[in-house]
């Protein structure tokens, strides 16, 4: 039987050995960093979805219908906001959302926004239009960035520089499953209220409140919408981990077999020839 | 006196919720007081001291941007951010107070700088004075 040297599995299965202990590493941090971001996910949902449901009201009221931000108009240029993550092994986290990213940029002329340094090279080598000059790293945006990448939105839309802003991100929807979503922020979709309209008081003016509320409530959802992909990232990047941990301990298992196999075979071998030879 | 229900949500969770007696914010036209039965009402939130009457108790915190809402009878304060006075973190406060004063002194700060800094120090001016009525 030709054997395998005994050396050189000794050698594979010490390399998977440590390539085992650094997944299992990974994994760990991944698990601790998700905890930190499930936290910070259930702290932001209400305000996001207190914020959402302010901002239907006074547009179900139909009392905003002359504010630029309602005002339907032709779609020429889109800017998106996408969010991914800042580095790799993280199973398709990232894969998913840039290709979900590429098919809704489909036939539009876009210009992007990306947070997270994995959206801005994949942006930069596709030679799409991208809104920064810097890189905004997905972990290091805070909620004031959220809130000032906003105005600037904000501020481009009034202008008229873009019609459409969308943002895609990854929804954490649990531990095991996460899918890429997109969300249109302006222009805000009214929906038509059957309730009517109810009476609402504005301090200074109802087109100065939307004029004042629609930065603070895009701010909120960018911030809604990173904290969900902040988790969702880690939650991807502990499954592949775990996935690769069990792979590597699979291969470790097998590779001892023939190493047994291996050193049996040659002590086999030896006794064969001993007897021969006497 | 009557009580009305009053939830306060901030990006980093919920602040307060529950029954209230009154509440005072500054508003971007000045200060707007709450009391139960207001009518419907939005008003965009500048910076300054929020007072919440609760059980007869007055408890202070710095509220900063966002908006006040009013929608039949409920009371949501929706803003960026928002601090009870004992939460505060004083030395923190001064510590950006001096570092945005050093940004205006100096004379060679770029437009943004000044603006940035001048909001930095409107900021940690009302969080420094709201702790101090604790």
């Amino acid at each position: 039987m030709a054997t395998v040297s005994t050396k050189e599995i000794k050698n594979r299965i010490r390399s998977m050995e440590s390539t085992k202990q650094i997944t299992r590493a990974m994994e760990m941090v991944a698990s601790s960093k998700l905890r930190h971001a499930q936290t910070k996910v259930s702290e932001a949902r209400p305000y996001f979805e207190i914020l959402l449901q302010t901002i239907r009201d006074i547009v179900s009221t139909g009392n905003g219908d002359d504010s630029a931000y309602l005002i339907p108009r032709q779609v020429k240029r889109t800017a998106f906001v996408v969010i991914a993550g800042d580095r790799g092994l993280a199973g398709g986290y990232n894969s998913n959302l840039l290709k979900c990213a590429m098919e809704q940029m489909k036939g539009k002329d876009a210009i992007v926004l990306p947070i997270g340094k994995k959206a801005a090279d994949f942006f930069r080598t596709r030679t799409i239009p991208v809104l920064t000059e810097e890189d905004n790293m997905a972990a290091e945006v805070s909620v004031g960035d959220c809130f000032s990448i906003a105005k600037q939105l904000c501020n481009a839309y009034l202008r008229e520089e873009i019609d459409e802003i969308i943002v895609i991100y990854t929804d954490f929807v649990s531990v095991l499953s996460q899918v890429p979503k997109t969300l249109r922020l302006l222009p805000f979709e009214a929906e038509a209220d059957a309730a009517g309209k109810a009476e609402i008081e504005y301090e200074s003016g109802c087109d100065a409140v939307l004029q004042a509320i629609i930065p603070e409530y895009l701010g909120g959802v960018l911030y809604g919408a990173l904290c969900e992909s902040r988790a969702a990232e880690q939650a991807a990047r502990r499954t592949a981990m775990n996935a690769a941990t069990q792979n590597a301990e699979e291969m470790i298992a097998d590779l001892s077999l023939k190493f047994n196999q291996a050193r049996q075979a040659a002590i086999t071998q030896e006794i064969t020839e001993i007897v021969a030879g006497s | 006196m009557k009580a009305f229900p009053l939830k306060i949500v901030t990006p980093d969770g919920i602040r307060f919720d529950g029954m209230a007696e009154e509440l005072i914010v500054r508003a971007t036209t000045g200060d707007m007081g709450f009391l139960a039965g207001h009518t419907n009402c939005v008003a965009p939130l500048g910076m300054g001291r929020a007072t919440i009457v609760v059980d007869g108790e007055r408890r202070y915190g710095a509220c900063i941007g966002g908006m006040v809402s009013v929608m039949n009878g409920n009371v949501t304060l929706v803003p960026t951010t928002f601090e009870w006075a004992q939460d505060i973190d004083v030395a923190r406060a001064e510590a950006s107070k001096e570092r945005a004063q050093a940004v205006l002194d100096n004379k060679n700060a770029s437009e943004t700088d000044i603006l940035l800094a001048k909001a930095k120090l409107r900021r940690a001016l009302v969080r420094t004075a709201v702790a101090k009525t604790k």
